[in-house]
């Protein structure tokens, strides 16, 4: 499957990268989604034979072939905030040679970094790959609300209803996007939403 | 006391006014008749008598007022002050730094008395008198960066020192030129100015950094840096912008040499001793259009920077709508006439506007 070429952006836009099987004993491979494509990608029996892979599908059938590589450990979980305290436990675990693996979709490449940051894992030791949809965790500056998987541009924030542009600054911590009023100089006067890249 | 603080206003009726002595030590931050971005760093040693420069941390007029609108944003947002938990020892220096800096530059608004890890501290214009114990939060009302903050003008930003970067990890930061404390905490040098345009691409943020990461015990560094601000509002918070934005369009031809103000930076950078932190104070100056119009090479170079400024910077600093009416309003008081180097006013040598 093709991957999604990002544009050029700031610096503080976070730059994803491609997995590749790395030593270690125990692999930890969070995914979502087509991000489950990624890890498919560089299963061999060894990797899994020290793998524990959890995985949020998100109404795709990737399942049954994550399964059928049969990992040491796998879960299968409803959403993201449902499998975070798992995530927790495990990274509790993590020893030196721990390899972590994320795929997916930004906002849960985004919310396990920050999982492993907080467990004490560099944020540059962490694998990452993006598949799958381009939406984004977005943070309203103003109430400070969370919308997930804003797909367009602008967009009303799902907390305070303020239409909000979506900025290319990005807080690892907060793994979230800016979104910042976009009528606040001309209240009412609001462009027609687009998608993101378009 | 020597400075007569005034009673005014940072928000709503804006009843905020600069002194002619305020005026006349307004940091007003062009040099010359053009501006770039440039990493324009000097050392941190005092200045010409009177000016913004002389001491370390400086105190005017505004300082009461000032702390009276911190106080309000702090209890409207309490997130505007934040401090990551391996940055209270940094506090406890900045605490000291001030302390010590204002005790000894002001010693008829402020008193230090230590003995061993017991402190008096006495802040005559905000009325406080209070004994702590060095090093232990329990015996203050707020953390030790808080607690200071709420005493001393500028925002504050902590940063951590690791990996050759630096690292926004606590701050107070009420008087903002429209960036979150927030959304930015936790950022390293790049990440938090990414926004900046044409200055990453110029070099200017590599090279600064390289010179913060040098920053000694003793020897701090200032730049200015500006913006402009309609109305003199303190806090220009992105978090607020839904609520401030629209001021800016209430500008008119006749209302703009009142309204319209140069917002000025004075940024200082000092390293902290116990932490090996810098702490970076942004203080903010305003003083609108008509005030600064009674320096007359000001008045000249204002208009010739604002016309010629990058449509880009000019996007960024967010007056791209206002220009073409502060062009014709600085117009008036550009004659053509060359004006000296450097950014003091010269008023008595440099020649009244010709009309």
């Amino acid at each position: 499957m093709s991957k999604f070429e990002f544009p050029e952006s700031i610096r503080s836009r976070p730059v994803w990268g491609t997995l590749e099987p790395r030593a270690g004993l125990h692999h930890l491979m969070i995914a979502d989604a087509e991000g489950a494509e990624a890890i498919l990608d560089i299963a061999t029996p060894e990797l899994m034979a020290g793998a524990h892979i959890i995985f949020i599908a998100k109404g795709t059938g990737f399942g049954d072939k994550l399964r059928a590589l049969n990992p040491a450990q796998y879960y299968e979980g409803p959403s993201y905030e449902a499998s975070a305290s798992r995530i927790q436990r495990v990274l509790q675990d993590a020893k030196m040679s721990t390899q972590v693996y994320l795929a997916g979709t930004e906002g849960l490449m985004g919310q396990a970094m920050c999982e492993c940051t907080n467990a004490g894992i560099p944020f540059t030791a962490v694998q990452t790959e993006h598949r799958g949809s381009t939406a984004r965790r977005m943070q309203c500056v103003h109430c400070k609300g969370i919308t997930k998987d804003v797909a367009i541009d602008p967009f009303v924030c799902s907390h305070c209803g303020l239409n909000l542009f979506v900025r290319d600054h990005y807080s690892r911590r907060l793994a979230a996007y800016q979104g910042v009023c976009i009528d606040a100089e001309d209240p009412g006067n609001v462009p027609a939403s687009k998608g993101i890249y378009e | 006391m020597t400075i007569q603080f005034n009673e005014e206003t940072f928000r709503d009726d804006y009843t905020f006014k600069n002194s002619d002595w305020a005026i006349q030590r307004f940091p007003f931050p062009f040099h010359e008749d053009s501006y770039m971005y440039s990493v324009n760093m000097e050392r941190h040693r005092g200045g010409p008598e009177g000016s913004i420069y002389e001491k370390r941390f400086d105190v005017d007029e505004h300082y009461v007022a000032e702390m009276r609108d911190r106080a309000m944003v702090l209890a409207d947002d309490p997130l505007r002050c934040q401090s990551l938990p391996h940055m209270t020892l940094a506090g406890w220096d900045l605490l000291e730094l001030i302390m010590v800096s204002k005790s000894e530059d002001y010693p008829d608004l402020f008193e230090l008395h230590r003995d061993g890890d017991q402190w008096r501290w006495v802040n005559k214009p905000l009325g406080i008198d209070d004994t702590f114990t060095f090093l232990d939060e329990t015996t203050l009302p707020y953390g030790p960066m808080e607690y200071i903050t709420r005493q001393a003008q500028g925002d504050y930003c902590m940063l951590d020192q690791r990996d050759d970067n630096l690292w926004m990890d606590a701050g107070t930061v009420t008087t903002q030129a429209d960036w979150s404390l927030d959304f930015d905490i936790g950022m390293n040098f790049f990440e938090w100015h990414a926004p900046v345009p044409l200055a990453h691409e110029k070099g200017i943020f590599v090279r600064a950094l390289k010179f913060l990461l040098n920053i000694q015990q003793g020897a701090p560094a200032r730049r200015l840096n500006w913006t402009m601000t309609v109305n003199p509002l303190l806090d220009t918070s992105p978090e607020n912008y839904h609520r401030w934005g629209v001021q800016k369009t209430t500008l008119t031809p006749e209302n703009i040499g009142q309204k319209q103000h140069l917002r000025v930076e004075l940024q200082t950078f000092f390293r902290l001793p116990r932490s090996n932190a810098l702490v970076f104070p942004i203080r903010c100056y305003l003083c609108n259009f008509d005030d600064m119009m009674t320096m007359p090479k000001w008045g000249r170079r204002l208009h010739r920077v604002i016309r010629d400024l990058p449509e880009e910077l000019a996007t960024y600093k967010g007056f791209i709508d206002n220009r073409p009416m502060m062009l014709e309003y600085l117009s008036k008081f550009d004659d053509g006439l060359p004006t000296s180097p450097g950014i003091w006013p010269e008023k008595e040598s440099e020649p009244p506007l010709q009309t």
